[in-house]
């Protein structure tokens, strides 16, 4: 099986903040992979460090088989867009084609100049004068004329309105649509990823809580209602993953491997915000009484 | 990458090159009305026996505002090169995040920082140098009757020295920007930064650039000869500067054939009159008589001394100049060396 990224043990620590600690993740090509998680939770540290941005304090990452920014060859295969999407400002939209063109072995001129032209953009206009989605529209673009196998992009559309934010999604997925490219996108908003990612990534509190693809979260999580009961008594199969108490009545949100068949419980489907949601969740849970325990010790 | 380099640099090469332009034009015009000058009038002045000093001052004279500009370019372009071209090289990447975007194309991050340091930093090199080079040229007339090349104010403003100064002034802005990742602080810095290793090397470095030249003088007794008195009533004889054009003088004292200074005894004795309070005097005539006195008791005084005493003199003699404009330049080109190596060492293990 060939990983588009690998990773074992990764973390980065700044001082004496770990922004990404003991992270395993192995995510197969050909996804467009959602990286969600609330702001801080270590998401740009993650893919700064599969661009080869940032160097692991710890654990090993590799990107489509090898070390990321390893060398040139290793760096055409990976496109990046930077949060914010930074460009040079005093420099045309013209000068940024030439950028690419003369910084990338594999770019792609034509595609380059038909998508700025999609957009309606003036060649001689600079960076500055952009506004924001198309200055977001003009880093995606530089990102995917040079022709990467694979795409990263770090929280594109957070600084866009909704109407950018749509379009700048669906350039993103005519481009996926094209080929054989997969695309790895972070997010503090799941809304923004359910629509085009079928793979995804909670990330909470420097630390991963899940990954897989979305077809197979949807399955393997419910909610179940039923009369109160300790969770400790689930069978072994049964995770759960968040849960709240009434005198007579339990709410669980579980992770399942098969189907639950107690007849006790209401099971309900969730959508994929409850679960990310119920993750970030029981990881701030799990902070406080990690901090709790801490003031007593 | 060389190419897209030039991109973000070519309006501030323009800039450059246009105000070498600027000045190289107006220093052509003005040059050649300098060296007539110094052909004919001083030729004429110094044939009807004029005083050197006085035939020395049309040359020095003219274009005495475009005197002060050259200099005064020469002395700052460097720095500014360095707070211009240097400062916000790096930084304003740093700053405006767009190290991520370059550092994301398929060009390694050494080969971008190595790209840019080479290509401003040879421009930087080429501005200063060429600057100080035209300057130099249009001053030859001047410095032939100044005959003090060696002068601080003079050594570091002509010759290809300035070129090694732009060099360093920008490697040290690239450098600062890097560490501080904002333009303006870096800029701050590499203007003071600058500024001391400039002092420092003309101060304590530079003189020592080569074993200086020893040679003894005697002392003439109608020259500029002086004493000073410390508060305590020790007196001092002082000879006055020594006749070595264009020299780094380096040291100079008055010494007997032991090697010693006149001491305070030995001067009360041969100049008794000195380090007393005037004579109460009354009347022009009484006046005129105490003064022919007191100078003839000087006159003596002296004489005495400069029998005994010579002045020994250590200089770097003109005729070294251009070696010491070598070293100097190798100095700041080494520094500037340093300099780019603590970046590709910085952006390689810090920068990650």
């Amino acid at each position: 099986m060939s990983w588009v990224l690998d990773a074992q043990g990764l973390g980065k620590r700044y001082g004496r903040r770990w922004a990404l600690k003991d992270c395993d993740l192995q995510i197969p090509s050909g996804h467009v992979v959602g990286l969600v998680g609330p702001n801080g939770a270590g998401k740009t540290t993650l893919l700064h460090l599969a661009v080869g941005l940032l160097t692991p304090t710890a654990g090993t990452v590799t990107v489509l088989g090898r070390p990321p920014a390893a060398d040139p060859a290793q760096l055409a295969r990976v496109g990046f867009v930077a949060q914010d999407t930074p460009t040079y400002a005093r420099l045309s939209i013209e000068d940024h084609l030439r950028f690419g063109g003369q910084m990338n072995p594999g770019w792609d001129d034509a595609l380059a100049r038909q998508r700025i032209a999609e957009l309606d953009l003036d060649l001689d206009q600079t960076a500055g004068s952009l506004s924001g989605g198309q200055r977001a529209q003009l880093a995606l673009t530089l990102a995917v004329a040079k022709r990467p196998e694979l795409l990263v992009l770090d929280e594109p559309v957070a600084s866009l309105d909704p109407l950018a934010r749509r379009e700048f999604l669906q350039r993103l997925m005519e481009f996926v649509a094209d080929g054989g490219v997969s695309v790895v996108l972070s997010s503090h908003l799941v809304a923004d990823l359910e629509r085009v990612c079928d793979y995804l990534i909670v990330l909470v509190d420097s630390r991963l809580q899940v990954a897989g693809e979305v077809d197979d979260l949807l399955a393997s999580h419910r909610r179940l209602v039923g009369p109160r009961r300790d969770p400790a008594s689930l069978p072994s199969g049964q995770e759960v993953i968040e849960e709240s108490h009434t005198d007579r009545q339990s709410t669980l949100l579980v992770r399942c491997d098969g189907p639950v068949l107690d007849p006790a419980w209401t099971v309900e489907e969730l959508s994929l915000e409850d679960i990310v949601l119920a993750y970030m969740g029981n990881a701030s849970t799990a902070r406080r009484a990690r901090q709790k325990m801490e003031v007593v010790s | 990458m060389i190419a897209f380099s030039w991109r973000q640099f070519r309006t501030q090469a323009l800039i450059g090159a246009a105000g070498l332009v600027v000045l190289g034009v107006i220093l052509l015009i003005t040059g050649p009305h300098l060296v007539s000058i110094y052909d004919t009038a001083l030729a004429q002045c110094r044939a009807s026996g004029g005083a050197s000093s006085d035939c020395n001052n049309p040359v020095v004279s003219t274009y005495s505002k475009l005197q002060v500009l050259a200099s005064a370019l020469v002395l700052i372009v460097p720095v500014l090169i360095g707070m211009f071209w240097g400062a916000p090289l790096i930084a304003r990447e740093l700053e405006t995040g767009t190290f991520r975007l370059a550092w994301t194309q398929s060009v390694s991050r050494m080969r971008w920082l190595l790209v840019k340091l080479g290509l401003v930093g040879l421009a930087s090199a080429a501005v200063g140098g060429l600057l100080s080079l035209m300057v130099t040229w249009w001053y030859s007339p001047i410095d032939k009757v100044t005959a003090n090349r060696f002068s601080p104010a003079s050594f570091g403003l002509h010759g290809f020295v300035p070129a090694g100064y732009a060099l360093f002034a920008f490697a040290l802005g690239a450098t600062t920007g890097l560490l501080f990742r904002r333009t303006l602080p870096a800029m701050a810095v590499t203007l003071v930064g600058f500024i001391v290793a400039r002092f420092v090397v003309a101060g304590w470095i530079r003189p020592h650039f080569m074993t200086p030249v020893t040679k003894s003088f005697g002392i003439d007794p109608n020259g500029a000869v002086g004493f000073s008195a410390s508060p305590g009533g020790s007196l001092q004889f002082m000879a006055g500067p020594p006749n070595v054009p264009n020299a780094l003088v380096v040291s100079d004292s008055v010494v007997n054939n032991a090697d010693q200074s006149p001491s305070a005894a030995f001067l009360q004795k041969a100049c008794p009159g000195l380090n007393q309070p005037p004579p109460d005097i009354r009347g022009s005539q009484a006046h005129a008589a105490v003064t022919a006195n007191g100078q003839r008791a000087f006159q003596q005084c002296i004489t005495t001394i400069s029998t005994k005493y010579h002045q020994v003199v250590t200089y770097q003699p003109g005729s070294r100049f251009w070696a010491f404009q070598t070293y100097e330049t190798l100095l700041f080109v080494a520094l500037s060396a340093a300099l780019a190596g603590f970046c590709v060492w910085w952006v390689r293990r810090r920068l990650s």
